[in-house]
């Protein structure tokens, strides 16, 4: 695929920055106790929601996981309307109702924040069964974490997919670690793309630190499946540099991998090859990250200002004629 | 008006039958549905009728295609998802409970699951204790979730379509020993989903069951009006929500009630409905309800056993002449 041109260029920088900034802001207010709950991060990951997403079509469906804010974002929506989730408010993306781990937005085709591992993967199945049998062109695009790997649901949808040859994306985002447990100590096979082609689906491996690889290899992917060809899973690898939720002490992982993948941070990474590249001008990432902050910070006080619930809606949306 | 019989099982498929003919929307996904046409025999001939499109043979995958029919449902079909017998259906749980009866809520009501799984359930064919199990009160617990159990011809002919047409996920509950049982399909275009029936009125006492212990009641009320003792049957028909109307008319007038339900007993569904009669009639009660359900064991293989482990017309009509003080 072509490079970007330096206005895509800059979006997608914009992107990993609006996810970082978000995400750190995210603990800082973890920490004030406006966000309860489990709150996992996605620094250290920005670049496969940043390098997949934006080559979706609006029509195509999303499926992802908990850690879930940075797709939710590069979608397109509202960062006010995913931090007053966060903060549990009405006016949040799920009405408050879903809270970190389950950002939906219909509009968006964005169907959750899926917190059961693996528990996604089905769903994005259907969705693409669903759009197979209307004859619509759109795919389904589904994130996982390589811990899903472990789970029959994942078997049992590759397999799937597989056999009736749906349009499903399946994107693993390999950032090494299920919660606490590295990889080789719960995969005896740990190239997970490789299992992908035990099931007859077509597969590759990329390096998810790195912009520009993901999204190349993301659209070979998004060409096979709109193609007609089948699901695809691209494997992503990458590293979460923060814990994986906010109460671990990190004792599974040395200080020295963690730097060691920080310094391949993804948006540095990034920036400096545009940069290289002549596609961002030297000053473009200060000014780009002053309006990421300005966009956090009303975001923030857009949560703020949220209004909770009354409790005498509690009952609502259990079903779909419980009355508002 | 002479009603035309039929069995259970071809009141189901013609239900089948109808809801694909009607709504090009509707699918049936299952394992051997198709080529072998329905471990129960109830998909019979629909593969060669309307295709493999929509009469899709699923492999042994119950949380994948569980998970892929809310999906699809999302998506705007209107998918049934045959799961072959309620232990099966634990491999699914994680979609039914997290997803489909979850999406809604969680999203703040952004989307809904027009989902219909149906199961076979129940003892009786000496399956042992892998196949033979009642687990609707576990899924009567779920809220989101709606349950049915119809137990008649017309309710199999007609709960499909009103199922169909719920905007939410419904599962729909076939005991396997009234596949081959037949009844009169009665002359109506539609039954509601929810609310409970009079299968039978009477005036000493209600009888409350659903499902495969339907005709056992009925056995029993029967033998009982040979004593010259009336009892009112109730079917549920819906277990999620409960028509708490009906069963409280009923018991506030005959005040007392015997339930019976083929789960376990602890936590069944009639210890559910045991309190609410309770909560709700207690002061119009002249017996404490009494509860027929089966024995607390994994389901045994030897027919004498079964027999022993479930619900049956002696125990109906023994624990009703206890509640009458005829014991």
């Amino acid at each position: 695929m072509a490079l970007p041109d330096a206005d895509t260029a800059r979006d997608l920088l914009r992107h990993m920055l609006r996810i970082r900034a978000f995400e750190d802001a995210c603990a800082e207010l973890y920490s004030a106790t406006k966000i309860r709950g489990f709150l996992h991060l996605y620094n250290g990951e920005e670049a496969i929601a940043a390098g997949v997403i934006p080559l979706l079509d609006a029509q195509d469906a999303i499926v992802a996981t908990y850690r879930e804010h940075g797709h939710a974002l590069v979608r397109g929506v509202d960062m006010g309307a995913v931090m007053a989730e966060m903060f549990g408010m009405q006016e949040g993306c799920s009405r408050g109702r879903g809270g970190s781990m389950h950002l939906f937005d219909a509009a968006a085709r964005l169907y959750g924040g899926n917190a059961i591992v693996a528990g996604g993967l089905p769903l994005a199945v259907g969705l693409a069964l669903a759009d197979a049998m209307q004859q619509r062109p759109q795919l389904s695009a589904c994130f996982f974490g390589e811990g899903a790997a472990a789970e029959g649901e994942f078997h049992e949808s590759l397999n799937l997919a597989a056999l009736w040859r749906l349009p499903v994306l399946f994107v693993c985002e390999n950032n090494q670690y299920a919660m606490g447990t590295a990889l080789a100590r719960s995969e005896a096979e740990t190239d997970i793309h490789l299992k992908a082609r035990s099931y007859g689906l077509a597969s590759a491996a990329v390096d998810g630190m790195d912009l520009l690889a993901v999204r190349e290899a993301a659209q070979t992917a998004i060409d096979h499946v709109r193609g007609g060809h089948g699901p695809y899973l691209l494997e992503c690898h990458t590293f979460r540099f923060r814990a994986h939720s906010m109460f671990d002490g990190q004792l599974y992982r040395d200080k020295s991998e963690i730097e060691r993948w920080r310094a391949r941070d993804p948006i540095d990474l990034f920036e400096r090859e545009a940069r290289n590249l002549r596609l961002l001008a030297d000053d473009a990432r200060a000014a780009l990250q002053a309006e990421v902050d300005a966009e956090v910070a009303a975001a923030v006080a857009f949560a703020e200002a949220g209004t909770p619930e009354p409790v005498d809606r509690l009952m609502r949306d259990v079903y779909t004629d419980t009355p508002a | 008006m002479n009603a035309a019989t039929l069995t259970y099982r071809e009141a189901m498929r013609q239900a089948l039958r109808q809801a694909l003919a009607d709504d090009p929307r509707v699918f049936l996904m299952g394992e051997d549905i198709g080529r072998y046409g329905g471990c129960y025999a109830v998909s019979k001939g629909l593969l060669e009728e309307f295709g493999e499109e929509r009469i899709r043979d699923t492999p042994l995958s119950e949380s994948a295609f569980t998970g892929a029919g809310i999906g699809a449902a999302l998506g705007g079909m209107r998918p049934i998802v045959e799961i072959m017998t309620v232990n099966f259906s634990l491999l699914a749980l994680d979609q039914i409970l997290n997803n489909a009866a979850t999406l809604r809520h969680m999203s703040g009501g952004q989307v809904s699951v027009p989902l219909v799984i149906r199961m076979a359930t129940g003892a009786g064919r000496q399956l042992a204790a892998q196949h033979s199990h009642s687990l609707e009160g576990w899924y009567a617990h779920i809220p989101g979730l709606k349950v049915v159990a119809p137990a008649t011809v017309t309710d199999a002919r007609h709960m499909l379509a009103a199922a169909l047409a719920d905007p939410d996920p419904v599962i729909v509950f076939e005991h396997v020993m009234l596949y081959n049982a037949e009844g009169p399909l009665e002359a109506v275009e539609a039954v509601p989903l929810t609310g409970a029936a009079v299968r039978r009125p009477g005036r000493d006492l209600t009888l409350i069951t659903y499902g495969g212990s339907l005709p056992k009641v009925l056995a029993a009320a029967e033998q009982l009006a040979a004593d010259g003792i009336e009892a009112e049957v109730i079917d549920l028909r819906c277990l999620r929500p409960l028509d708490d109307a009906t069963l409280m008319a009923s018991v506030g007038r005959t005040r007392r009630a015997v339930i019976v339900d083929e789960g376990w007993r602890s936590g069944s569904l009639a210890a559910e409905i045991s309190a609410r009669i309770v909560e709700q009639v207690f002061y119009d009660l002249d017996a404490p309800p009494a509860r027929v359900c089966s024995a607390e064991v994994p389901v045994p293989y030897p027919k004498h056993l079964e027999d022993a482990a479930l619900p049956q017309v002696d125990g109906i009509v023994a624990a009703t002449r206890g509640v009458l003080g005829r014991g």
